[in-house]
C-alpha cells in the first residue's frame, strides 16, 4: 500500500491545520505507540500472505517470518483441486447484481422520501427503517422455505433476491438528496422536465459521492456475506467465496497454505476497491452515524 | 450534530407535490392520478423486495415458531410448546449467556481501543492518513477470512501468538481448543476486526468538536484529564451512542466468526444464539424451535435498542 495513494488529498507536508508536529518526547512516544498498533493491525495480513506462499505450512514446524522457498503452489492447487475460479466468478456475479440493484432500488425510493410527499409517507419510511433492525437470522428459515417452494434453492436467483433492496441504501441516499437544493428541481420543472427527468438529470448527478459510497457498501456486503449464501447455495459449483473458504478449512484442516491462498484472493478485490474509494468509504461510515 | 435516530424522522420542508410544469397540468383529477402513479413507480422497486423478503418472512417466522417442522414433512401445529421448551431448557440460558459474554468482552475492548486510536490520530501526527487506512483495513475484510487467519495465528501448537509468547518463556494457552479460552479468542479476533470501524465513527465525532471549547476550558485552568472527561467525552456522546447501538445489535447476532473459528465448541463453550438457530434448523431439523429462538432474539434486540433510545436523553448531549 503506497503512502502516496493514501495521502493524495493532503499536502505532502502533513497536517498544517492543527499545531505542527513537534518532535517532543511525548510526540515521539505517541508515534511509536500508533505505529506499533498499526503493525499489530497489519501483521495478520502479512502473515496470511507469507503462509499462502509457503508450501506445506501447517503440517510441521514453527512458523518463519520469511518464506524459505516462496512458491505459488498453493494458488495453483486452489484452482485445480477446487472449482475456485467458478467460486470467485459466482461471488463477483452476485456482488455486481446486488450493487446495481441496490443502487437502483435505493435511489428511486430515496427520491420518493426526499421529493414526492404523499399521505402516510412518514409511516412508510419508518417501516423501511425498521427493516434494518430485523436480524437476518429471523428470516433465514422462512426465506429458505419460500425459495424452495419456488424451486430457487441452489440458484443465483435464490441467493440474490433477498439482497435486491436494503433500507440502509434508501436512508443513505435520502440523506444525500435532502442536501440537494429544491431550487434545482424547480428550475428543471419550469423547463418542462417531469419527475423522471429531474430524478435522472438533476438529482442523481448531484449525489455521486453518496452513490459511490452505497456502491462500495453494497459490493462489500455481498462479497463478504456468509449466512445466507451458506444456507441457500449448497452445491460446490454455485457457492460463493466465503462459504467455499469455510469449507476449505474443513477439507484441508492442516493445509493452511491453501486456506490462506484463498483468503488472499478474497481480500484482493476489496483492497483494490478500498484504495480506489477510501475517501468515500471512511466518510460514508462516519456520515451514517453523525451530522 | 444530531444522532442517527432523531435524524431519521426529520423530513425536509417540501410543501405538497412540486409543480409539474405547464405541459402536464390539464385536469386536476388526471394530474393527481399521474402523481400517484409516479410515486408508485418510484417506490415499488424497493417496496416489493422488502415486503416479499423481509416483512412476509418475518411474519411467517412467527407462524413457523408455533409448529414442529423439519423442513421436509408438513408442519405440525404445537402452539407455544417451542417457547415453553426453550424457556425451560437450561441450554437456552447458556447460549444467551455466551452471547452476553461475547458482548461484555468485545464492547469495552473495541470502544476504549477505538477511542484511544481516534484520540491519537486526531493530534498532529505524521502519516495519519496512512495509519487510518491500516487500522481500517480489517473492517473491509470478510468475517470468514478474519476467523480463519486468527484461528491460524492462535493455533495452540504452532501458531504465531504462542510461538512469540514462547520467546518470552510464556506457555500460551490452548486458545480455541480450551473451553476457558475459546470465547476470549473469538472476542480478540472480533475486536481486531471492528476497532477500525469504531475509530472512524469516533474520529468523525472528535473532528466535529469546536476547538474553542477546549481552549476555553484550558483558560479556566482545566488540565488535560479534566478537559477530556468534562469536555471531549460529553461532546463525543452522540458518536458513543451510535457505536453502542450498532455494536449491541451486531453483538447479539454474532455468528460468522464463531462458525468459522469454533463452530460453537469446544464442548459448546462458544455456542451463541445464532449458531444455535443454525444448528437447530439445518442439523437437527427443528425449524419450529429455531424460529421461536430467532423471535426471542429479535425481541431481546428490540428491547435493548428501545431501552438505549429511551435512555439516551440522560447522557447523550446533542450540543
Amino acid at each position: 500500500m503506497a503512502e502516496t495513494t493514501l495521502t493524495r488529498q493532503r499536502p505532502r507536508t502533513g497536517p498544517r491545520t492543527g499545531p505542527r508536529t513537534r518532535w517532543s518526547a511525548r510526540s515521539i512516544i505517541l508515534h511509536v505507540v500508533i505505529a506499533l498498533g498499526a503493525l499489530a493491525m497489519f501483521f495478520p495480513f502479512y502473515w496470511t500472505l507469507i503462509t499462502s506462499l509457503s508450501p506445506g505450512t501447517g503440517l510441521s514446524g514453527t512458523p518463519s517470518f520469511f518464506p524459505a522457498n516462496p512458491s505459488l503452489d498453493a494458488y495453483l492447487r486452489l484452482f485445480t483441486d477446487v472449482p475456485f475460479a467458478r467460486v470467485v466468478g459466482n461471488s463477483l456475479l452476485l456482488a455486481v447484481i446486488t450493487t446495481l440493484a441496490q443502487l437502483f432500488t435505493s435511489a428511486t425510493a430515496a427520491y420518493v422520501f426526499s421529493r414526492l410527499p404523499f399521505p402516510g409517507r412518514g409511516v412508510v419510511f419508518g417501516i423501511y427503517l425498521a427493516t434494518m433492525m430485523i436480524p437476518l437470522q429471523v428470516l433465514v428459515v422462512p426465506l429458505f422455505a419460500q425459495l424452495r417452494t419456488w424451486g430457487l434453492v441452489d440458484t443465483y436467483f435464490g441467493a440474490v433476491l433477498p439482497t435486491l433492496a436494503a433500507a440502509f441504501g434508501v436512508f443513505l441516499l435520502r440523506q444525500a438528496m435532502n442536501q440537494v437544493p429544491v431550487q434545482l428541481d424547480e428550475a428543471a420543472s419550469l423547463d418542462g422536465a417531469g419527475h423522471f427527468r429531474i430524478f435522472w438529470g438533476v438529482i442523481l448527478p448531484n449525489i455521486r459521492p453518496a452513490l459511490a459510497t452505497l456502491a462500495v457498501f453494497a459490493f462489500m456486503g455481498s462479497w463478504n456475506s456468509f449466512l445466507w449464501p451458506l444456507v441457500v447455495l449448497r452445491s460446490p459449483e454455485v457457492q460463493t467465496l466465503p462459504v467455499a473458504l469455510a469449507g476449505l478449512q474443513g477439507q484441508y484442516t492442516t493445509q493452511w497454505d491453501i486456506v490462506m491462498a484463498g483468503s488472499v484472493i478474497s481480500i484482493l478485490p476489496m483492497l483494490a476497491l478500498y484504495l480506489f474509494a477510501q475517501k468515500y468509504i471512511i466518510q460514508g461510515v462516519a456520515n451514517t452515524g453523525l451530522k | 450534530m444530531t444522532g442517527l435516530l432523531s435524524q431519521a424522522t426529520a423530513t425536509p420542508p417540501v410543501d405538497g407535490p412540486p409543480a409539474l410544469g405547464p405541459a402536464v397540468s390539464r385536469r386536476r383529477g388526471s394530474r393527481r392520478l399521474r402523481y400517484a402513479l409516479t410515486v408508485l413507480v418510484f417506490l415499488l422497486p424497493s417496496a416489493v423486495p422488502l415486503t416479499l423478503f423481509v416483512l412476509v418472512p418475518m411474519v411467517a417466522a412467527a407462524g413457523i415458531s408455533l409448529t414442529e417442522w423439519n423442513l421436509l414433512r408438513p408442519a405440525e401445529w404445537v402452539g407455544f410448546d417451542n417457547y415453553v421448551r426453550l424457556l425451560t431448557n437450561p441450554e437456552t440460558a447458556a447460549i444467551f449467556w455466551h452471547t452476553l459474554y461475547y458482548i461484555l468482552g468485545y464492547l469495552p475492548l473495541v470502544y476504549v481501543g477505538g477511542l484511544l486510536i481516534a484520540l491519537a490520530l486526531n493530534t498532529a501526527l505524521r502519516g495519519r492518513t496512512l495509519f487510518r487506512g491500516i487500522y481500517f483495513l480489517p473492517v473491509i475484510t470478510s468475517w470468514i477470512v478474519v476467523a480463519l487467519v486468527w484461528r491460524w495465528l492462535l493455533n495452540p501448537s504452532n501458531g504465531v501468538v504462542n510461538t512469540v509468547l514462547g520467546f518470552f518463556g510464556i506457555d500460551g494457552p490452548g486458545w480455541w481448543t480450551d473451553p476457558a479460552w475459546a470465547m476470549p479468542s473469538i472476542i480478540l479476533a472480533s475486536a481486531w476486526k471492528d476497532i477500525g470501524f469504531v475509530m472512524v465513527i469516533l474520529l468523525a465525532g472528535l473532528q466535529a468538536i469546536d476547538p474553542e471549547l477546549l481552549d476555553a476550558a484550558r483558560v479556566d485552568g482545566a488540565g488535560p484529564w479534566r478537559r477530556f472527561f468534562s469536555v471531549t467525552l460529553p461532546l463525543l456522546s452522540p458518536a458513543t451512542f451510535f457505536v453502542l447501538v450498532i455494536s449491541l445489535i451486531n453483538g447479539f447476532q454474532v455468528f460468522d466468526q464463531v462458525y468459522a473459528m469454533t463452530g460453537g465448541g469446544p464442548g459448546g463453550a462458544t455456542q451463541v444464539v445464532v449458531q444455535q438457530i443454525y444448528d437447530l434448523t439445518f442439523r437437527y431439523g427443528r425449524a419450529g424451535e429455531a424460529s421461536a429462538l430467532s423471535w426471542m432474539l429479535f425481541i431481546v434486540i428490540l428491547a435493548v435498542t428501545v431501552i438505549q433510545i429511551r435512555g439516551q436523553r440522560r447522557w447523550v448531549n446533542y450540543g
